[in-house]
């Protein structure tokens, strides 16, 4: 089973597993999308410029076959490019590789070569009446920023994702958290910030280095008060804390062990 | 649910590592086929997976973590509970002598619905050119269908004296390739777009069906008043045999998707219908655009040569026998042998 949704302008593919597990395709907008494309593009005509290059030399012998050829070799580069390739590298491009799209079918299964090319061939219209206006102006509207090929194949883009685990390391040894005398308030506190809260409160601490300082001080004091209004720890916990100091107890506690 | 997730991830590394090992192999080669073992393999570590996935999902810590297990499961779950047949190596001959023939039969009414759309669009065309002749300039877009029929066939038949009698050079030669070249490119692009306006629930489809038709009415009433029926039939026959029917396949193509998208006297959901036709859609348009490249060569070396170079009975003849050929391969090529299912009635 398959759902859409859209969260601060981000749009997903929820999908639920018979095993009962749910997980989500991030979607691609118009806009990558237009870009992987000009991608794409860029490798067509760079293809049919080797090809001519190649039939200057048959055409000193055969004018006739090298024209022809140059004629069927743009049509087969322009319209089989895409489905060779999203077939072979299942659902990907040079540019969707580039920019880490991949095709997909929408209900998370096997893509299948007819879905390939039916959404490919539909490009006929997407395209119309220049630059991918049908396309886009669908794929602006549509839930699951599908463009009419999309929709007549039932597959959708997804950005494909590779794993980046928590870089806790580089935050040097940790010094003594305060915060873990109190395991109750520290379970809470695990429960109630959120993963995006997280990962930015980690960022933060990878970067502050880079940070001028007046612009640490105020980011950090943004976060410790976010993390303080979350749960409120005893005073001899974290009285005196400076902001930064509280905000790294806090990721070193929900990223760390128990 | 509390988790160590430094140990997690260093603890279930290896089995997503060999879990994406698996994948990798299977989704560079399409033809690949697992053995009993690592299909139970696959199956396990998807499970994991997902357990993992479940494990993390309460967890508020790795959103990059959840990202690419739910990655991870999501290319597992699409090998493991795809049920439609999978795409086995490239049988062309086997596609084309069957499955094309076969698919082409199962929608044979979408096909007789665009004949009867070319020829209302034609009876539309003979019509307006037969009674307003200034009708012939809003009609024909190219410039040598809108002389005299009797003039052009005048100066096509003097060319034709010259280059018999070797008094003139062959004005094709030497371009005969390029020609047929772009017939083949324009058509079958002409093709592509006629099966894609389908997704207007099908009124692009007819009004570029009807648009032909009326092309050709008008041509036809225009030659034919004027006494050229056996030049026109000399010319267009020989390419028009396989042409025309490759046009009407790109309709029928259209007429399908269009036909689906509405859904008329059928249960299934849209989603589900679309599935079922994407693959005859596929296998009408590939055998249009075949018989395309065959009309472009017939076109360019063939039906612009014209008595006395070759007689008409000829051009006839070769284009009686291509269309013979033609409506028997796709009325019975392939009826033989067991039942295979090769897309969903339309």
């Amino acid at each position: 089973m398959s759902r859409a949704f859209s969260s601060s302008g981000a749009r997903a593919l929820v999908l639920s597993t018979p095993e009962g597990v749910r997980f989500s395709l991030p979607l691609a907008g118009p806009v990558i999308r237009f870009l992987a494309w000009t991608v794409d593009l860029a490798c067509i005509l760079a293809a049919s410029f080797l090809l001519d290059r190649v039939l200057r030399a048959v055409q000193v012998v055969q004018p006739d076959a090298a024209s022809a050829l140059s004629i069927l070799g743009y049509f087969v580069l322009s319209t089989g490019y895409p489905m060779a390739l999203e077939w072979l590298w299942r659902g990907r491009t040079v540019g969707k590789r580039l920019l880490g799209l991949r095709v997909v079918d929408e209900e998370g299964l096997r893509l299948q070569f007819s879905q390939v090319a039916v959404r490919n061939l539909l490009r006929a219209v997407d395209s119309l009446p220049v630059f991918y206006l049908v396309g886009g102006a669908t794929c602006f509207a549509s839930a699951k920023a599908q463009r009419l090929g999309d929709y007549a194949a039932g597959t959708v883009v997804a950005r494909s994702l590779r794993m980046a685990p928590p870089d806790l390391e580089s935050l040097g040894p940790a010094p003594y958290n305060s915060l873990k005398a109190f395991p109750h308030l520290a379970a809470r506190l695990r429960r109630r910030v959120s993963a995006d809260e997280a990962a930015l409160a980690l960022q933060c601490l990878l970067r502050r280095d880079r940070l001028e300082p007046e612009a640490r001080l105020r980011l950090f004091k943004e976060l410790a008060d976010r993390f303080r209004s979350m749960v409120k720890f005893p005073d001899e916990a974290v009285g005196g804390i400076p902001d930064e100091h509280y905000v790294r107890n806090v990721v070193e506690l929900v990223y760390g062990k128990e | 649910m509390i988790l160590n997730l430094r140990e997690f991830i260093a603890k279930e590394t290896p089995r997503w590592r060999r879990l994406e090992d698996l994948l990798g192999r299977m989704e560079s080669d399409p033809g690949f086929r697992m053995g009993l073992e690592e299909l139970k393999e696959l199956h396990e570590l998807y499970l994991r997976a997902s357990a993992d996935l479940e494990r993390v999902a309460t967890f508020a810590a790795a959103p990059d973590l959840r990202r690419y297990l739910e990655s991870l499961v999501a290319r597992a779950y699409g090998e493991i509970h795809e049920t439609r047949g999978k795409s086995r190596r490239p049988a062309p001959f086997h596609w084309f002598f069957r499955t094309f023939p076969r698919t082409f039969r199962r929608h044979l009414n979408l096909f007789l619905l665009a004949v009867a759309v070319v020829l209302a669009g034609g009876g539309f065309g003979g019509y307006a050119v037969l009674a307003d002749p200034y009708a012939k300039e809003a009609l024909l877009p190219f410039p040598h269908l809108l002389l005299d029929p009797a003039e052009r066939v005048a100066r096509e038949e003097s060319k034709g004296k010259g280059v018999h009698a070797g008094e003139e050079e062959d004005p094709l030669r030497g371009g005969k390739a390029t020609f047929s070249a772009y017939l083949m490119t324009h058509n079958t692009r002409v093709s592509i777009l006629l099966m894609a306006m389908g997704i207007t629930w099908g009124a692009g489809t007819v009004v570029l069906l009807f648009y032909n038709g009326v092309v050709l009415g008008a041509v036809t009433a225009d030659y034919v008043a004027a006494g050229q029926g056996e030049f026109l039939v000399g010319w267009l026959l020989p390419h028009g045999s396989v042409e025309i029917p490759a046009f009407l396949l790109a309709g029928q193509c259209g007429l399908l998707l269009g036909g689906t998208l509405m859904g008329r006297g059928s249960r299934k959901s849209l989603k589900a219908r679309l599935r079922a036709t994407g693959r005859d859609v596929t296998t009408l348009l590939g055998g249009a655009a075949l018989l395309l490249a065959w009309a472009g060569l017939v076109e360019a070396f063939l039906s612009q040569y014209h008595e006395p170079v070759l007689p008409y009975s000829v051009k006839i003849g070769f284009g009686v026998a291509e269309t013979v050929l033609l409506a028997g391969f796709l009325g019975f090529s392939g009826s033989g042998g067991g039942k295979s299912r090769e897309g969903a009635p339309s």
